[in-house]
């Protein structure tokens, strides 16, 4: 088996080990290459369905192009979606658009959203494939787990991460007391409240992702393409703190030879998100709090 | 453009501070592979905070990890050689963490193992080189370290190989090579050191580790499938009744003849089902696959299907001998019972005895206490499917899950033939309820034949 053979197979078993785990399991797709690789892999997991809902979470400053392609593949590809955002936060204008730090506006779009889509309590978008129509729920069931699509390679507390992650019941995250997790056994018990996370893809690095993308043509969104501007996407997020980057890759082969030869060689995937800039740490602060 | 097929996760372990951090930051540094800015970026931080620059900082990104100067959690780091990708696993060596050691080395193919050249062989250095023979991991290089504090000194780096040496020969390890080194001044990590030693002409760390062999894959060996779970989408029309697993050895062909473990129970192989993928007859170990069968025959999750006409050394055990670490703060003692996860199968078990402690002169102690390694003999609340661990890796380990708790793993070394078995499992309560669905799906399946 090649390394791709070997993490799609490591992957696939962890999707199918939370499957059989948790009652109500969902998955975090966030439209971008890593969410949609995930997704991928859960087809093949169970022979072209995708057994769970989908979640996504919207900030309201996500690129439009994300929106737009995210309904179209939920279509396209009749799946549940749930759509989750913190209206309040919006509508009494807590953002860094209207002034707020960074920090404070991630926890308040990203977190407090997540959380509150995840245990229920906030109100829920959700698009229906057998209606082909949207519907909203003030209040849903929890998701006990949920399956993100993180990689070690993206920050240093994720590195660090184990597979089958427990949250507490405020959703937070200890880092340095995390449990055994030997070989692939993984350990599906727990204690009735806690909340999960499943991380397939941790041993997936960036230039992984796309030479996995490649290989097995993998539909992706076109703003990680350069489209005649001289410009792309290599992270996805909200417009007022992603840039794109300066790149002439038109296709993912494009991509990885800049990974691997080309202006990419060295330079960190994170570096056009503006967030992880502010002082070492922090991500891993919101991710103690519950991000991704 | 194809990169290296190839993936390797090799873990780095050793007493706490003899400098496994500093060595995965410096090899990265020298290999040019950190990300760019990123050392200037530290070296920064450092000078702002007032403190001195430390490698290890690359590596151990926890707020706690920074400010106590100890790492807590095992990291995973990239790195790419022209030979190969690598997973490297930066261990930490202090005893607290030892469970975040195991989770980093349970993943390893190959460990370095490094030995502080001033404080010398350490309770850790030796706790760690046990693991490793535990865990089955025999292609190792030890690194004896900071030889720069020991004015690079032959007779120091003597000492110390020989100690080890003779400890690690007792574990049945044979080192792939001993490395003088300094991880801090980047000698003899990924470029020699002829000023410094001129007195080694072995081979770098880097040389070492590209030396490693990745694991066979086992497709010659005998076919085994832990079956993770049976599926049947019964939406959009879809009628197949998949069987899913991950191939532990061997390969299988559809049509072949198959039985599960423990119930006996036959088949034949119908179909193997891919979703975007060409047409397959044969899949083989390593793949995560789904197979249907000829004929329907209800199993659960747990058994092992293996190749009715192949002899394979799957056992069906209730009680076996192990080699077991023990992590849970109460200790493990005679008649505990607690949950024992062992391929896709789950089961109540019990300590029937402690042979010995492992790696110490002790015979039958009354308990395992934490961090205790032990050979013990554990029942089995009823019949599982397994082999010894140098038989298939993955039949023949498990973890051991208290309370939600995972408090230890361990590794089989036989099973035990026990007249007795029977009657001791039948004291425990309430289980083997199979019988109730089984019968229940042949109803099921009699009167709803289109449905399975
Ligand atoms: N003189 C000298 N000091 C070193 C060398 N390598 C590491 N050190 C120092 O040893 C101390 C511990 O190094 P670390 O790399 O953090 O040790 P560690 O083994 O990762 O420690 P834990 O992960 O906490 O078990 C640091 O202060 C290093 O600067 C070396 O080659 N020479
Ligand atoms: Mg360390």
């Amino acid at each position: 088996m090649t390394k791709l053979d070997q993490l799609e197979a490591q992957s696939i078993f962890i999707i199918r080990e939370a499957y059989k785990s948790f009652k109500n399991l969902g998955m975090l797709w966030s439209i971008g290459k890593d969410s949609t690789v995930l997704l991928w892999l859960a087809k093949k997991s169970f022979f072209g369905h995708v057994p769970f809902e989908l979640i996504h979470v919207d900030t309201g400053y996500k690129i439009p192009a994300m929106i737009a392609y995210r309904d179209q593949l939920a279509r396209d590809l009749k799946i549940r979606l749930v759509v989750g955002q913190n209206k309040q936060a919006l509508a009494e204008k807590r953002t860094f658009a209207d002034g707020l730090d960074r920090l404070a506006c991630c926890k308040e779009l990203k977190t407090v959203a997540l959380k509150n889509t995840l245990d229920g309590t906030g109100a829920r978008r959700i698009y229906d494939p057998h209606r082909g129509a949207w519907e909203e729920v003030e209040r849903g069931e929890p998701f006990n787990a949920v399956i993100v699509g993180v990689r070690s390679d993206e920050e240093g507390s994720r590195s660090k991460e184990r597979v089958f992650s427990a949250r507490d019941q405020k959703s937070e995250w200890d880092a340095g007391a995390q449990p055994p997790e030997l070989w692939n056994l993984y350990k599906t018990e727990f204690a009735p409240g806690t909340h999960v996370r499943v991380h397939p893809l941790l041993d997936w690095t960036e230039l992984n992702i796309w030479e996995y993308i490649e290989r097995e043509k993998i539909p992706t969104i076109d703003i990680y393409y350069n489209q005649g501007d001289g410009k792309r996407y290599r992270s996805l997020g909200c417009y007022p703190c992603t840039t794109p980057v300066e790149s002439d890759a038109r296709n993912p082969q494009e991509i990885i030879a800049e990974l691997i030869s080309g202006k990419f060689r060295n330079i960190a995937e994170r570096s056009g998100r503006a967030q992880d800039l502010d002082g070492g740490g922090t991500l891993e602060i919101l991710r103690k709090e519950g991000y991704m | 453009m194809p990169t290296a097929p190839e993936r390797m996760n090799i873990v780095i372990t050793g007493h706490v501070d003899h400098g496994k951090s500093t060595l995965v930051g410096r090899l990265l540094a020298d290999t040019h592979s950190l990300p760019e800015g990123k050392l200037d970026a530290v070296r920064e931080m450092c000078k702002k905070n007032g403190r001195v620059f430390e490698y290890a900082f690359l590596l151990d990104a926890l707020d706690d990890e920074q400010k106590q100067g100890i790492t807590i959690d095992s990291a995973r780091i990239f790195f790419k050689s022209a030979r190969r990708e690598y997973i490297i696993i930066d261990a930490p060596g202090h005893i607290e963490f030892l469970r975040n050691m195991l989770s980093g080395a349970s993943r390893a193919e190959a460990a370095v193992l490094v030995i502080d050249a001033v404080e010398g062989v350490a309770e850790n250095s030796r706790r760690h080189g046990l693991l490793l023979s535990l865990l089955g991991i025999s292609q190792v290089v030890v690194v004896v370290n900071k030889l720069d504090a020991m004015r690079y000194d032959e007779a120091v780096f003597t000492r110390i190989k020989d100690e080890y040496a003779a400890y690690l020969a007792e574990l049945k390890i044979t080192p792939a090579a001993f490395v003088p080194a300094s991880a801090r001044e980047g000698k003899n990590l990924s470029a020699p050191a002829p000023d410094e030693m001129p007195w080694y002409r072995g081979k770098t760390v880097l040389e070492i580790l590209d030396g490693f062999q990745n694991r066979a894959a086992n497709d010659a060996e005998f076919f085994a499938l832990p079956v993770q779970d049976i599926y049947r989408f019964s939406n959009d029309g879809d009628n197949r009744r998949i069987f899913a697993g991950t191939i532990v050895g061997g390969k299988i062909t559809t049509g072949e003849a198959i039985t599960f473990l423990p119930s006996g129970k036959t088949s034949r192989v119908k179909s193997v089902e891919v979703w975007n993928a060409p047409e397959k007859k044969s899949v083989g170990a390593g793949e995560a696959v789904g197979l249907t069968l000829s004929e329907e025959i209800y199993v659960k999750r747990g058994e092992v299907m293996i190749k009715a006409n192949e002899s394979a050394p799957v056992a069906v055990a209730q009680k076996i001998r192990a080699n077991v670490i023990w992590l849970g703060a109460a200790p493990l003692t005679f008649q505990k019972k607690f949950l024992l996860k062992l391929g896709a199968a789950k089961v109540e078990a019990r300590l029937d005895g402690i042979e010995r402690l492992l790696g110490e002169n002790s015979n039958s102690p009354a308990e395992l206490r934490r961090h205790d390694c032990g050979a013990v003999v554990l029942s089995l609340s009823r019949p599982l499917a397994l082999t010894a661990f140098a038989d298939n890796q993955t039949l023949g380990r498990f973890v051991i899950v208290d309370n939600y708790d995972a408090v230890g793993g361990g590794i089989v070394q036989e099973v035990v033939i026990d007249q007795s078995a029977r009657e001791s499992f039948d004291s425990f309560a309430g289980v083997n309820q199979g019988g109730f669905e089984e019968e229940l799906f042949a109803l099921l399946k009699k009167y709803f034949p289109h449905r399975f």
